[in-house]
């Protein structure tokens, strides 16, 4: 428990080593690198405890099954964080019937004040669930185990204004210790990789310090417990991406690159603040995220509340996890340093979305009405993004965008998985992909430190197999892993999305049947396997094409690699399907078991069983793919097909719009922009030069005008009038006056005895 | 009764004085003239001493050394009037006309 309710430490870890490396970096002898990989290496280990206190937490279940133990898994919520957790313990201190307060005021729809919250945990099952699934569900999950998750959440104040107490605080459980884990283990690798790849920059200090920021905010959001907070961390990780893309500022392309990052998000960021505060009014005032999630499981939330919500957060996640259409940014976020991109790519940026709908599933789940449908917005965008992102890797020189495009595509069978209600298979993917994309990006880092800071793999590269052995075999096993080879981890993550899609004939409990999703699936895994062939070739095959001796990394950049490809190679044993009889029950689906949350919080989704023949159909698509692309460059087979573009106008139209990357870029640039800053601008500043211009100049000359009349009428002939008239009355009056002053003294003394004389006898008639 | 024509005589040189402060040219008649006012004073002050009792006659002892000196300035400031102007015709003093 006291890992759990102190998870905070995690992220003030790196928050201070922030602080640390900018006030007192400069001063270290390593300038401050030291400060971070102490600390970030703190907090992985501290993750690795959690972890495997969670995982001890979980095995031990007292609650045991039930309804009763669904009840007894808020027992571990801070009832000051969630209102729900707060009336569940009010029903536990013999309180019965707390409809009056919670229940009476709300629509009939809302059962948790009737009997209970522990009672009121059945209804998932018997009511939001399709009708199919549910027996599934049951039939499944009763099978050999139903352990009630329990979340820990703790809080404090934050602020309050009125009565609206906003609360800060942390959710431990399965899924967001996964990402500590994640994001402390590739942030370290990172680290140590980045002494050696920024070694002697000239912002090498402000680097780490950004380096540990960003840790900072990605375990800041991961653990975030209201969605007010989860703002605040996307915001943070956000600007620290901002910052780190931008970090050669110097060069013109790479500040825009920032800039096109920051901005871009900003899009998404405004369906973020949207969807939080559209959910947070119909949680009823609530941002609590386990509020949030129980009411919307519960079916206490209009579904209409649900799907605008979602929609717009859907928006919020094109933005962040470079979804189509907003995924340009992308791409150019590759002008940052490399390890960057690795660290944005495997664990902290673009995560950031795709752990949000995980997070706030029952509110996707039900507005999207997952369950049954065979198409939705989330699982649309997903696949879409897969596919097209793969086919814009084809055409890209520089191999850092071949990666990124890649990341794009994979973030879209992320997508899909979650939008088709294969959430567990979704976060298996994260978790896998952040391994072996992390060290195919490291490996470009390698790559390009070896040949003079190139990215360039067509003109710069090519024949490095032989000089960088340890570069070349990472790369080919993390290549492999992504391609989805068996027995590597992207093809067992990869498989349980494509089984997740329920579309494939024979799969056993999915969700819902999306055809559609399946075939785009199975078309980018294709793609994926021959563009990552096709990088292979360019990068280490065939003859150097760059300057200067290429050489072998240093151990400081080879070392990550080697951990990453061994984890990327190997992960996949945290979920072999349950399908596989033959292992202890203890080896079967472990990472759904203690990641996937059961409980009022989280929908009763179903899992996809393991087809043997779809698994043969996507490691033959992948096969395929290599195979294809291995004939055309490396045996140069298709001969007709070489320079095709260059002969064919058809071809050629096509790989055009490849280049042009769909042109996204230029809609937003020329269309969007070239609007905005021509028609729409010159509108508006006609309507700013005669309108807003006109009414400011008629109020102007009205007020002149009025000025004047008042100058004229007021201030010259009254004001002026009464001053003057004062002035010439007293100077009249002075000149009459002047005509007693004679200057003759007896004159003088004459008056003054008349005036005496004068007093005198009013004197005497007075008193007399 | 005695204290009426006292009272009176005193009023009357009160008058002429007065009287020629006004109207004489000449400012040592001024000067003159000022002290019948001043006597006429003396006069009052002398006879309400003996009507009523004994210490106004102090204030007239101590007019009488005022008055001596008030000549002493005042013939003082003629002459050097005269000198200055060669007259001593107070009509002609009209500096202070505004």
């Amino acid at each position: 428990m006291w890992f759990f309710t102190h998870v905070w430490i995690i992220p003030a870890l790196m928050a201070l080593s922030f602080l640390l490396i900018l006030f007192f970096g400069k001063k270290m002898p390593k300038k401050g690198a030291e400060i971070g990989i102490v600390f970030v290496g703190a907090a992985f280990v501290l993750s690795l405890l959690t972890a495997g206190n969670w995982i001890a937490w979980s095995n031990d279940n007292p609650e045991g099954h039930g309804p009763a133990a669904e009840g007894a898994a808020l027992a571990n919520v801070d009832p000051s964080c969630s209102s729900v957790a707060a009336e569940a313990a009010a029903v536990g201190d013999g309180v019965e019937h707390v409809d009056a307060k919670s229940g009476g005021g709300k629509s009939g729809e809302k059962h948790t004040g009737k009997e209970g919250a522990a009672a009121s945990a059945t209804t998932p099952l018997g009511e939001s669930a399709a009708p199919g699934a549910t027996s599934a569900a049951a039939a499944e999950k009763g099978g050999h185990e139903e352990v009630v998750t329990r979340p820990v959440v703790s809080c404090i104040n934050w602020f309050q204004n009125g009565d609206q107490t906003i609360s800060i605080g942390t959710l431990v459980d399965g899924q967001s210790v996964l990402l500590l884990v994640v994001v402390t283990l590739i942030s370290l690798l990172v680290h140590v990789f980045s002494t050696d790849y920024v070694h002697g920059d000239r912002r090498y200090t402000h680097y780490f310090a950004f380096l540990s920021l960003f840790t900072a905010s990605m375990l800041f959001f991961v653990l975030s417990e209201n969605t007010l907070q989860m703002i605040v961390g996307w915001e943070l990780v956000g600007v620290c991406s901002f910052a780190l893309i931008g970090h050669w500022w110097e060069e013109k392309p790479n500040s825009d690159a920032a800039l096109k990052a920051f901005l871009t998000n900003r899009v998404g960021d405004i369906g973020l603040l949207v969807g939080v505060i559209v959910l947070y009014f119909a949680a009823g005032k609530s941002f609590s995220i386990m509020d949030l999630n129980i009411l919307a499981n519960e079916g206490g939330i209009s579904h209409t509340l649900l799907l605008i919500g979602s929609l717009c957060l859907i928006t919020a996640v094109m933005s962040k996890s470079g979804q189509f259409i907003l995924h340009t940014w992308l791409p150019d976020a590759m002008a940052g340093p490399t390890p960057v991109s690795a660290l944005i790519h495997a664990a902290t940026m673009v995560v950031a979305g795709v752990y949000m709908v995980a997070r706030l599933y029952p509110v996707f789940f039900e507005g999207l009405s997952i369950s049954g449908s065979s198409v939705n917005a989330l699982s649309m965008i997903g696949a879409i993004t897969a596919l097209f992102g793969a086919l814009l890797a084809f055409v890209q020189k520089d191999i850092k965008k071949v990666l990124a495009y890649s990341t794009v595509s994979q973030l879209g069978f992320m997508i899909t998985a979650l939008g088709v209600g294969a959430w567990t298979a979704a976060l298996f993917h994260l978790f896998t992909h952040a391994f072996f994309k992390a060290c195919l990006f490291l490996g470009a880092g390698s790559l390009s430190h070896a040949s003079h800071h190139s990215f360039n793999m067509v003109d710069d590269m090519g024949g490095l197999r032989k000089v960088m052995p340890k570069t070349f075999w990472t790369f080919l096993v993390a290549t492999a892993a992504l391609a989805g080879v068996f027995p590597l981890s992207g093809f067992w993550s990869k498989d349980e999305i494509l089984a997740g899609t329920g579309s494939f004939p024979g799969t056993q409990g999915a969700n819902g049947e999306y055809h559609v999703m399946l075939v785009m699936l199975l078309l980018a895994a294709f793609c994926t396997a021959a563009y990552m062939t096709r990088t292979i070739w360019y990068a280490f095959y065939g003859e150097y094409r760059g300057h200067g001796t290429p050489h072998e990394s240093g151990p400081r950049i080879t070392t990550p690699l080697i951990i990453l490809a061994s984890l990327g190679a190997v992960a996949g044993i945290a979920n072999l399907p349950a399908a596989f009889n033959f292992l202890p029950e203890g080896a079967q689906t472990r990472f759904e078991h203690y990641v996937e949350p059961v409980g009022l919080y989280f929908p009763a989704i179903t899992h996809a069983g393991f087809n043997p023949l779809l698994a043969v159909v996507s490691v033959v698509v992948g096969l395929l793919g290599i195979g294809l692309t291995y004939l055309y460059f490396f045996k140069n087979a298709f001969a007709g097909l070489h320079d095709l573009s260059e002969r064919n106008k058809i071809a050629a139209f096509f790989k055009n719009i490849l280049v042009n990357k769909y042109y996204f870029d230029w809609l937003y640039t020329t269309v969007i922009v070239g609007f905005v800053k021509g028609p729409l601008a010159r509108a508006a500043n006609w309507f700013s030069a005669n309108v807003i211009d006109g009414t400011v100049n008629l109020v102007g000359k009205t007020a002149v005008g009025s000025g004047n009349w008042v100058y004229k009428n007021v201030d010259q002939k009254v004001v002026d009038g009464a001053v003057n008239g004062a002035g010439s009355s007293a100077s009249g009056l002075g000149a009459m006056l002047r005509l007693t002053q004679t200057g003759r003294i007896q004159q003088y003394t004459a008056l003054f005895f008349a005036a005496v004389a004068i007093l005198a006898g009013v004197l005497v008639v007075v008193i007399g | 009764m005695l204290l009426n024509q006292f009272l009176l005589l005193s009023a009357i040189l009160f008058s002429i004085g007065v009287y020629g402060v006004i109207v004489r040219k000449n400012g040592v008649l001024v000067l003159m003239s000022i002290e019948l006012v001043l006597n006429a004073v003396n006069i009052n002050l002398i006879v309400f001493s003996t009507y009523w009792g004994n210490s106004g006659q102090v204030f007239a002892l101590f007019t009488i050394a005022i008055a001596a000196a008030e000549v002493g300035v005042g013939l003082a400031i003629v002459l050097l009037i005269y000198r200055n102007q060669r007259s001593v015709d107070i009509d002609e003093l009209n500096e202070l006309k505004g």
